[in-house]
């Protein structure tokens, strides 16, 4: 194991990271569709359920297929597999958010009108930042998805730490499948922490207020 | 003639194939202290939302401030409307200074005026303690926040002022206290308007300069606390002010 670190540091790093940027740009991208999604239909609530309908049926497509059905699109690489990985995100996402927001307590929304907000303040001063404690528990089930599929990419050369994985698979080594196996758990892990610290900052004081009563 | 600020002509208001209001006319003179009194499914908090434009009326013309609202900006509307209603009206994610602060914000209030604003308003309604600025709702009781929902509703200070139910969550004393401080604070804001709805008899007959008993959609009686205890208009009025002398006996009999 450790020796074989000491040959491939520097590959497996790079290997991380371009797994991690994978992750986080297919993320950030789900991220602002699913809001912009939800900030046009969210008065149509037809639509948003046909939305989601929609998404839960590409998210039941298995990902090696839609890696495939891709290339002719996009081609090899890192753009296919972040297309893809978005999708996945997304159905997770747009699952939360909508229940997030549909979630808050209807009197809000009545009172916010009351006090003279036009339909898109109430959105973005009421709804959102009360929906953010459910965006972020969402945001975490997506991360820890997407990290898994990303693996996956390596098989369309799109690097990452499948790359790792399919390497040992091809040479029957069990330690380049362990390390690879860390290597993600280990990234996973860090990101989750990182999205706590930016959840706390962001939602302040009022959510442990709400929850503690005091 | 005195200046009419609030007047409903014929409004009818369904909901699908409910009509929950059929017929309603009145008007209110500025500076008065209307309740409204009635039952759940009276039409009452319907009435006062109609006011600020929450609900639009099925037919029918509603005036208010001199501006039809058919075609007025509601939103605008609502920005000149102080609005507290019943026990969930602050925003949890918001401090009391920014609850406060959401209409004059909204307004495009400079920061300094709207501080300034917020001070005052919360020495207004009792709580100038420093500190209550930077808490959130949840860390107040239920009483502080309804101050907090009436020093919102002042922000701007808007002519007329809507009370849907305000204080009906609240324990026996806490109310009676902040009734009596709804009164002096209408007494010395000269000329502004109130609307307050409730179902609580003593609450109306206390605060009301003019009384409004609304049952299933129809105004039973428009008067004086006075005129409608003496002279019930109709047999519901009639009931319900037994209701309450029937309580007396109770209390008489416990002495």
């Amino acid at each position: 194991m450790i020796q074989y670190w000491q040959e491939n540091s520097t590959r497996m790093i790079n290997l991380t990271i371009q797994h991690a940027q994978m992750v986080l740009t297919s993320l950030l991208i789900a991220l602002v569709i699913a809001t912009i999604l939800i900030a046009i239909f969210l008065r149509k609530k037809n639509w948003l359920n046909l939305l989601i309908y929609i998404f839960s049926l590409l998210y039941s497509v298995p990902s090696y297929a839609f890696f495939a059905l891709l290339i002719p699109v996009t081609g090899l690489g890192e753009t296919s597999a972040i297309i893809v990985l978005a999708f996945y995100s997304e159905y997770v996402l747009l699952r939360t958010f909508i229940t997030g927001i549909r979630n808050i307590n209807t009197n809000y929304l009545e009172v916010a009108k009351g006090v003279g907000m036009t339909n898109t303040q109430v959105f973005t001063r009421v709804q959102l930042p009360l929906a953010l404690p459910a965006i972020f528990s969402g945001l975490q089930v997506a991360l820890a998805s997407t990290m898994a599929i990303a693996t996956i990419a390596s098989t369309i050369s799109a690097g990452g730490l499948g790359d790792l994985l399919f390497e040992g698979l091809q040479t029957g080594r069990v330690v380049p499948i362990l390390w690879g196996t860390i290597l993600t758990v280990a990234l996973t892990l860090i990101c989750i922490i990182i999205l706590k610290l930016l959840e706390n900052i962001m939602i302040s004081d009022w959510w442990e207020v709400e929850k503690t009563g005091r | 003639m005195t200046n009419e600020i609030i007047k409903f002509n014929h409004v009818k208001k369904n909901f699908g194939k409910n009509e929950v209001i059929p017929d309603i006319t009145f008007s209110i003179n500025q500076g008065e202290f209307v309740t409204v009194l009635g039952s759940s499914g009276s039409g009452k908090t319907t009435t006062l939302k109609m006011i600020n434009g929450l609900e639009q009326p099925t037919t029918g013309e509603i005036v208010v401030n001199g501006k039809d609202l058919k075609n007025t900006n509601l939103v605008d509307l609502r920005r000149h409307i102080g609005y507290v209603v019943q026990s969930i009206g602050l925003f949890p994610h918001m401090t009391i200074a920014q609850n406060i602060a959401i209409t004059p914000k909204l307004l495009g209030w400079k920061q300094e005026k709207i501080s300034s604003r917020v001070g005052e308003l919360l020495e207004m309604v009792g709580l100038h303690n420093a500190d209550f600025a930077k808490r959130y709702p949840a860390q107040l009781s239920g009483g502080q926040q309804q101050r907090v929902g009436v020093a919102r509703a002042l922000a701007t200070n808007p002519p007329i002022m809507l009370f849907d139910e305000p204080f009906s969550a609240l324990d026996a004393i806490t109310r009676q206290k902040l009734q009596v401080e709804v009164k002096k604070l209408h007494q010395q804001l000269k000329e502004k308007t109130f609307f307050f709805v409730t179902h609580d008899i003593n609450e109306a007959l206390y605060l009301g300069d003019r009384v409004m008993v609304m049952n299933r959609g129809k105004i039973e009686q428009f008067a004086s606390a006075q005129e409608v205890v003496n002279h019930p208009a109709s047999e519901y009025v009639k009931n319900l002010i037994d209701t309450v002398r029937t309580n007396q006996k109770l209390w008489e009999g416990l002495k």
